[in-house]
């Protein structure tokens, strides 16, 4: 339980535009252990997918570049390894799920085809027992019929259904590190439990490792052992799921859960919300950034970043805990 | 998927009635009497009534339209004036050559514009695509009528590695074949990498690469069939062009294709030839077409399925 799969160390990535460099990810550190579900949360544009699709080296390039960092996965730095060695790892080792279910699938190929093709692609089985396996795959993320779906097209299933088949697809090898990113941002509350469910049941039965990337904290507390808290490229806090949600320590944090509608809420009164939006990576000069958005701001924040220290059991980069 | 076919089958029975009324109307309406012109000059008018009745040109429009189209589904196109042959029997002598020309000019375009604006796309903004890209930009450029005498006179006259005109072998076919060839395939590698370029942002391409497979799996599998779809549609009304319009290129090289025997028969005013290979080139544009739609179909389930 306690080994390692993957460790971040010090990564940095930034996007070279016309005009500016912007440091989508700057100088981020987390671990995953094996069979452990890891939350990766924040709002919109602070660098959790950028993230996440460094680890499977899948960022446009330009203009993305890593420019700094290690991404260690069972002993070795994937950022050492060759295009070859990586492509051999993408989908057997390590696998993603994506957030759009209705594009993420290959409109002019069958359901069976997109599942058996990556489990010929990277394990020796003849086509026949790879549509077998695939049929396997389908039946075990609860798809009813699966022989008769497997003939089947993307624009034949429901959102729900092409998410179920993305999640076959991405456990077809077995991988031990699924990386998920937003997987049910863009399906109904009731699927959006479902498939949750079954992520959870899955990497029970296989044993792998999860990255769950999310803006949604109930997601989290469904299905996070810990949770990394990311904001504007930076990791803000850092802690197991119980002291997030019930000893948040950075404002951010605390906003974000302050953030969740209470149904017992008297008919009438405003939501509440974090005043602001995420400044961009390169628009903050000096300071924490976060301070322009915080209520506990002090004089420190405007001057200096605070380095993410250790509060109890959780990791905060916040002036109020030092 | 049968169903399909036989929709788009049934869809073309308007377009070719309103096709042949057309080609009909033309040469109905179009000045000079056929009555004087069979009779000649000095004829009475009781002969002059007779000829007219038999020919049926005293019915009304509509009834001669019917009677047209009634030999034209039989096959009978007339006869020709100047060589008193069935029209039918000199067009289907003269169509397959223009078809062996056409279709060979066919490959040539897809063997060299796939490759070319897929790597163009892959290799987007680097010397390579701009190499490309200038290339196909003179190609759209350049008259086919002019590349093909270019041609000529480079690869027949100067190095003699081709015969100048004619017909005859399959040496006589390679110069007009690649005329026709190099000017499509300029204009379709740009829409296969502007196609490409577009597919390559997609989602599933990125879903492609999440799971593994070879670079080359991922860009002539999965990017290239997606981004073919439109390239289909713009090949089938190519496919017809290319049948009707190599008529500057059989004038050029010799060819006794019908395009050919189009502007002879124009010029020497034999009716009946230009009617009946009117209908059939227009035919064979409609028919390009459905061949692409079906075409279509095969590559994207969606139309299949819907």
């Amino acid at each position: 339980m306690n080994e390692q799969i993957l460790r971040i160390n010090d990564l940095a990535v930034h996007f070279y535009m016309d005009t500016r460099i912007v440091p989508a990810v700057d100088g981020v550190s987390f671990s995953v252990s094996r069979g452990e579900t890891l939350g990766l949360v924040g709002e919109s544009g602070c660098g959790k997918s950028v993230t996440a699709l460094s680890i499977m080296r899948l960022l446009p390039s330009p203009p993305a570049r890593i420019v700094r960092g290690e991404i260690w996965f069972k002993g070795e730095n994937l950022l050492d390894k060759t295009n070859e060695e990586m492509r051999k790892i993408r989908g057997n080792d390590i696998s993603m799920i994506f957030q759009e279910p209705m594009t993420s699938l290959n409109p002019v190929f069958t359901v069976g085809y997109q599942i058996s093709e990556v489990i010929m692609q990277h394990q020796n089985v003849s086509k026949k027992e790879a549509l077998e396996r695939a049929i396997e795959m389908l039946r075990m993320v609860k798809i009813p019929l699966p022989e008769k779906r497997i003939k089947q097209y993307p624009h034949q299933l429901s959102g729900g259904m092409r998410q179920r088949v993305m999640i076959a697809m991405a456990l077809a090898c077995n991988p031990e590190l699924l990386i998920a990113d937003e997987p049910t941002t863009a399906l109904d509350v009731t699927i959006e439990a479902q498939i949750l469910e079954l992520i959870n049941e899955l990497k029970e039965r296989f044993g792998s490792s999860v990255i769950m990337i999310t803006h949604d904290l109930g997601v989290v507390a469904e299905i996070a052992d810990k949770v990394a808290v990311m904001y504007s490229g930076r990791i803000l806090e850092q802690a197991d799921v119980h002291s997030i949600f019930n000893n948040p320590k950075h404002p951010y944090t605390q906003g974000l859960l302050e953030t969740i509608p209470d149904i017992d809420l008297p008919r009438g009164q405003r939501l509440k919300e974090i005043k602001g939006v995420v400044p961009l990576p390169d628009e903050i000069k000096v300071g924490c950034r976060f301070k322009s958005r915080c209520e506990y701001v002090r004089a420190e924040c405007m001057v200096d970043e605070p380095p993410l220290m250790q509060v109890g059991s959780s990791l905060v980069r916040c002036w109020n805990y030092a | 998927m049968l169903k399909y076919i036989v929709k788009r089958i049934v869809l073309m029975i308007p377009v070719v009635t309103v096709m042949t009324l057309i080609v009909f109307s033309i040469f109905y309406f179009a000045p000079g009497d056929p009555v004087s012109r069979i009779a000649g000059p000095n004829v009475t008018p009781e002969v002059y009534e007779s000829i007219r009745r038999k020919y049926g040109l005293d019915q009304p429009f509509i009834i001669q339209y019917l009677r047209f189209m009634k030999s034209v589904i039989e096959g009978d196109l007339g006869v020709s004036i100047l060589q008193e042959r069935p029209v039918i029997e000199m067009i289907k002598e003269r169509l397959p050559v223009t078809l062996e020309i056409g279709l060979l000019g066919f490959l040539i375009t897809f063997l060299i514009a796939i490759p070319a604006g897929v790597i163009a796309a892959v290799k987007k903004n680097t010397m390579v695509d701009y190499l490309c890209m200038s290339g196909t930009l003179l190609g759209t450029a350049i008259p086919t009528f002019w590349l093909g005498m270019l041609l000529m006179y480079f690869f027949a006259y100067k190095l003699r590695w081709f015969p100048i005109s004619g017909y005859g072998t399959i040496r006589h076919l390679i110069l007009p074949s690649f005329a026709i060839g190099l000017t499509n395939a300029a204009i379709t590698a740009r829409m296969v990498r502007s196609s490409m370029l577009e597919v390559l942002k997609q989602d599933y391409v990125r879903t492609a690469r999440s799971k593994g497979l070879l670079e080359k799996v991922v860009i002539y599998r999965h990017a290239l069939k997606n981004a073919l779809i439109p390239v289909i549609t713009l090949m089938g009304l190519r496919l017809g062009w290319i049948i009707g319009g190599s008529v500057a290129l059989e004038i050029i090289f010799s060819i006794p294709g019908i395009g050919r025997l189009m502007v002879d028969s124009i010029l020497a005013r034999d009716y009946p030839v230009v009617q009946g290979s009117m209908i059939v080139l227009t035919s064979s544009i409609i028919l390009a077409n459905i061949l692409a739609d079906i075409l279509y179909a095969i590559v994207d389930p969606r139309i299949r399925y819907s």
